[in-house]
């Protein structure tokens, strides 16, 4: 670990403050900021704690949505009650991330920037892109079983490795921030995280020293709701491919349809193309055959990680007839 | 037993039976029980002290730099950044005495050492050395390594084909017996098939560390070790010194599992590190390195070829294997090591050759041999079953031999049909459907079956047994615990045949100013510092008998009193200025006369996702027997932990080498893949009685290891049952199984 000054923030303005200069990182859990640190995968000059601002509540709103604080922790987030009752995908995600240990430590602002679990991310002995822009990708040619197969650059085929992400991306979540400024900032999920491209660094839209507050959820969704994450061990383990599904069936027709992917891509993945090609179908498996085509036309394996492509089709097969069967 | 003094040594060789044990004769009735480890407490509570935790002062901080390249000669170290950082005291390295990679177990001689040469990625080449751990993490980092870089060999496949036969005769690495070819050829049933195995880590909790302290000369080393008595001479030589200026201190251990048999890198920069600083280093190695620069179970890719007549039995058993070790390395899994003995068939040919690969170097990891061995062999024999359409259990049965197949000795104790038949019975056996057929929902599920053996072995020992002045009794060897259960068996083995309670017993284990014991490995550290401490304890017997005035038979010692002539004599009463003495086991002609292992029979039901091909155990039973067992719970807690290994052997594990420089590639514990409590269910344990006079004077066999013999071949045989699809290429992740599934 490199030394780093600390800065304990008491409020939000402060906290994005004392962010607003090269090199700072938020810390509130540090689950994987820590592990990072200590391999100087992340090296950050200055460390701005920002785990006692006030962002630890769940809020239900008038529009019947929920207002989730930046720092309330995974396991807390998975045992509301309302989040139980109304947005089970979430709940279901959450819980199968992580362990119980790392869950009650973990933040869902945090968890929305959860880096990658590339094997070469991981190791500075390797090169890597993400981590040195410009250095080269070891994945690719290399041993990629986790990596992505959607989504991805010459320069990138790391994988975003969380789970409630995913269910939040299926839910339509806005993410809430604070920039240096004092501004306030509203991003849609399907905003929020950027491709690889030639910047693989560069993971999402927030700007330097801009500050996750919350994480908005619209009013609960109508249908059936269900996360299948499919892993090499049956727990502690990240995602081979995961599905969040919410879909709605109206005399016998898919009304509504919405499918978000971790293990894929470089983001929880959702395209429109697919949930459009079911609603307002019977269900069937050929549509839903229909629908892993769309989702999967792009999709490129390397090596290691071939098998995720006819796996992912078999897994949002058996899922959507879970969301759409008697 | 009436010759002996004060400080006497009772020394055995077991060159012939010794059918009778004190152990049988004792009263004190603790031997065999489910009794707690007496180390619990310590160990709960935070006071057992792991080499890295002893408190000295003045300590300085190493960590160590690992080479960057497959393979290649370091042309320059640049230091000078590192050192310049606060808290830096030196980063150093001796390119001639640092090891390139760990001892083999029980050794006498120092590891390869040379670390200019780079012959791994991960190699360890420097210390660093500052005032806290952190700081030389950091400066580790900083350090700027050049190298002239190697032509490497870092594939498996690409190199296969050069496979050479290892040199070493210490487990002769070919054996032809007969003509297997021919028998093949005119065998009614024949089955030839391959199966592979990955390298694969202990990942045992605590990682490597060593703490070295210099005094006048001498060298202290606090060394997470499981053989302290070879560790010493190994590390006396790489250093150059007399192995009397060397002592090491391993009174805990967290866990071994053959990683630490010989000394590892960081022992040897821990005390060049000291010796130039003059003050005590203490060096643990990450997690990371742990997995670079340790030990792997070799890869392996292992032919079986079975040949059998109308009714299944055996005529012929090849068992062809090739593993990987770096050039110049002797040590190959010996994957075949049970098929000598395990089955009938005249014609035999089991072979071990090895492709010489730039990956870190192979060597012991539990049951090395049998854990992936019986992959291989179990998953054949489950196939010709199949293939002859009879149950798995009877084939092992119509291949049962009389004596051992190979030696043409007779087995010192052998009850692998009890095992299959008892658990069987308990299992449900009985209920075993066709392959493919038991679908629930969109599971499917299948058990299978397979044979456990381990051989016993037994190794030179010795203990000292002292009685006080307060009747309590003190155990000394450098014999380590590394979570077996020791301290717990040797207290018991003591208070059983000294007639005291568990709690007068103390036991010192793990430095080498005590004698010198056997370690910890290979199954043999029960039967073989049990055995010196009887022995030990035997000899006190006379010298309590001689001070009663009564003959040793005539005696009975029971709770801290000994009894004899109408008389009930406190012990403490007799000993007067104290009692000693030492204890001394050596294997003798009873190895060769006879064929001694422990067995069992595994059996396991999985369910298989349709899906997804994820594969679930569901449960496990394991019947055993390995001779008398000296703690039905340590004992128990044994065959979990090798049944839950055999779990990550079959379905998770595996230590993925970057095919163009050979680094490892997973090299965290959330990437390499051990068994979580969620992959683990309930596992049942039974034990059947056995008593082994050929063994040893305890009359029991080794249990460490023969937990995991046979336990991922049958979760791999039960995967075939439930599937229909037989996969061979372990571990059995689903992306193996998608292909062979229904279509969803």
């Amino acid at each position: 670990m490199k030394t780093f000054t600390y800065a304990k923030a008491n409020d939000a303005e402060t906290a994005v403050r004392d962010a607003h200069v090269s090199g700072a990182k938020f810390i509130a859990g540090g689950t994987n900021l820590l592990d990072l640190m200590k391999l100087q995968v992340e090296t950050p000059e200055k460390l701005v704690d920002i785990s006692r601002l006030p962002l630890g509540e769940i809020e239900e709103r008038e529009d019947g949505g929920l207002t989730i604080g930046a720092l309330v922790p995974n396991s807390d987030l998975a045992a509301d009650p309302r989040v139980i009752a109304k947005y089970e995908v979430l709940s279901r995600a959450l819980l199968a991330g992580a362990s119980g240990q790392l869950r009650n430590k973990a933040t869902t602002g945090g968890n929305l920037l959860q880096r990658t679990r590339c094997y070469y991310f991981y190791d500075t002995a390797t090169a890597c892109n993400k981590r040195e822009p410009g250095a080269g990708c070891s994945a690719v040619g290399g041993f990629n079983r986790v990596l992505a197969v959607l989504g991805t650059s010459d320069h990138c085929i790391a994988t975003h490795p969380g789970d409630m992400p995913v269910a939040m991306r299926a839910l339509d979540a806005t993410i809430i921030t604070l920039k240096a400024d004092g501004d306030k900032r509203r991003i849609s999920i399907h905003d929020f995280y950027r491709l690889p491209g030639d910047t693989p660094n560069i993971e999402t839209v927030l700007e330097p020293g801009e500050l996750i507050t919350h994480a908005e959820l619209p009013a609960p969704p109508k249908g059936r709701q269900t996360y299948r994450k499919v892993r090499d061990r049956a727990s502690y383990a990240f995602a081979l491919v995961s599905v969040a599904g919410v879909v709605s069936v109206e005399d016998g027709r898919i009304a509504s349809a919405a499918l978000a992917f971790g293990g894929l891509g470089p983001m929880p993945w959702r395209n429109a193309a697919v949930e459009a090609a079911l609603v307002g179908k019977a269900p069937s498996d050929a549509v839903f055959n229909a629908a892993a085509d769309i989702l999967l036309a792009d999709a490129r394996g390397y090596g290691s990680n071939d098998f995720k492509i006819p796996l992912t089709r078999r897994v949002l097969i058996a899922t959507l007839r879970d969301l759409t069967g008697e | 037993m009436f010759g002996f003094g004060k400080g006497d040594t009772n020394a055995l060789t077991m060159n012939t039976a010794h059918p009778d044990s004190l152990l049988d004769t004792s009263a004190q009735d603790v031997i065999g029980k489910p009794l707690d480890r007496v180390d619990g407490p310590k160990k709960v509570s935070g006071q057992a002290t792991y080499a890295a935790e002893y408190a000295l002062d003045d300590v300085a901080y190493g960590y160590l730099v690992r080479a960057t390249v497959g393979t290649g000669k370091i042309t320059d170290l640049d230091a000078s950044v590192a050192r310049a950082m606060p808290g830096v005291i030196d980063v150093i390295t001796d390119y001639a005495t640092f090891l390139r990679n760990p001892q083999q177990g029980g050794e006498t001689s120092a590891p390869t050492q040379g670390v200019e040469d780079v012959a791994y990625h991960g190699e360890i080449i420097a210390i660093v050395v500052a005032e806290s751990y952190e700081a030389a993490r950091d400066a580790a980092e900083q350090v700027k390594v050049t190298y002239a870089p190697g032509e490497g060999r870092y594939s498996f496949l690409a190199h296969r084909e050069e496979a050479e036969k290892p040199s070493t005769q210490q487990i002769p690495p070919h054996h032809k017996q007969g003509d297997v070819d021919t028998a093949m050829a005119e065998a009614v049933h024949t089955i030839d098939v391959t199966y592979t195995t990955p390298s694969q880590n202990s990942a045992a909790m605590e990682p490597h560390a060593s703490l070295a302290v210099w005094q006048d000369g001498a060298l202290t080393l606090y060394g997470a070790y499981q053989m302290p008595a070879s560790d010493k001479l190994q590390l006396a030589k790489s250093l150059g010194v007399s192995a009397d200026k060397v002592r090491i201190v391993a009174a805990f251990v967290g866990g071994g599992f053959g990683s630490k048999l010989g000394i590892a890198p960081e022992s040897v920069a821990a005390a060049i590190a000291a010796k130039r600083l003059g003050r005590p280093v203490k060096a643990v190695m990450a997690r990371q390195q742990v997995f670079d620069a340790t030990v792997r179970r070799s890869n392996t890719e292992q032919r079986m070829r079975l040949g059998a007549d109308a009714d299944g039995r055996l005529t012929a058993i090849g068992h062809e294997t090739l593993v990987s070790n770096l050039p110049g390395e002797d040590f190959f899994e010996p994957a075949g090591v049970a098929t000598h003995f395990l089955y009938e068939g005249e014609n035999r040919l089991i072979t071990h050759d090895i492709v010489r690969l730039d990956w870190m170097l192979a060597g012991s990891m539990r049951a090395p041999g049998e854990a992936v061995g019986l992959i291989a062999l179990e998953g054949a024999i489950d196939e010709l079953a199949e293939k002859i359409g009879i149950d798995p259990i009877e084939l092992r049965r119509r291949n049962e031999p009389r004596e051992d197949p190979e030696k043409k000795v007779p087995y010192s104790s052998r009850a692998l049909i009890p095992c299959l038949e008892r658990g069987a019975e308990k299992f449900g056996w009985a209920q075993r459907k066709p392959a493919g057929t038991d679908r629930r929902g969109d599971w499917l599920y299948g058990i299978g079956v397979a044979s456990a053996a381990r051989s016993n072995m037994l190794q030179k020992s010795a203990a000292k047994v002292s009685i006080d002045g307060q009747g309590k009794a003190h155990v000394e060897t450098d014999m380590t615990d590394i979570g077996t259960g020791t301290y717990t068996i040797l207290a018991q083995i003591t208070a059983e045949i000294l007639g005291l309670p568990l709690e007068d017993v103390i036991v010192h284990l793990g430095d080498t100013d005590a004698p010198p014991g056997a370690g910890s490995g290979g199954s043999w550290g029960a039967g073989s510092s049990g055995s010196s401490v009887y022995l030990a304890c035997e000899a006190l017997r006379g010298q309590i008998a001689k001070a009663m005035g009564v003959a040793e038979d005539a005696m009975t010692l029971k709770d801290g009193r000994v009894i004899a002539d109408n008389r009930s004599v406190p012990l403490a009463e007799l000993v007067g200025e104290g009692m000693e003495a030492t204890g001394q086991i050596a294997p003798g002609k009873q190895e060769q006369l006879f064929n001694q292992a422990s067995y069992g029979a595994h059996f396991a039901e999985v369910a298989v996702n349709v899906v997804t091909g994820e594969v679930r155990v569901k449960r496990m039973l394991g019947v055993f027997t390995a001779g008398r067992i000296l703690n039905a719970k340590t004992a128990r807690s044994q065959c979990l932990g090798g049944m839950t290994f055999g779990i990550g052997c079959a379905l998770t594990e595996e230590l993925v080498h970057d095919p163009r420089n050979g680094k490892i590639v997973n090299r965290d514990l959330g990437e390499y893949h051990v068994p979580v409590n969620a992959d683990v269910p309930q596992l049942e344990v039974e034990f059947l009685q056995e008593r082994d006079i050929h063994a040893n004077p305890l009359h029991a066999k080794g249990l460490g290891e023969v937990g995991i013999c046979g336990a991922a071949g049958a979760i791999g045989n039960a995967l075939y049952n439930a599937t229909g699809v037989r996969v061979r290429d372990y571990p059995l992740t689903l992306d193996k199984l998608l292909e062979g599934l229904p279509a969803v």
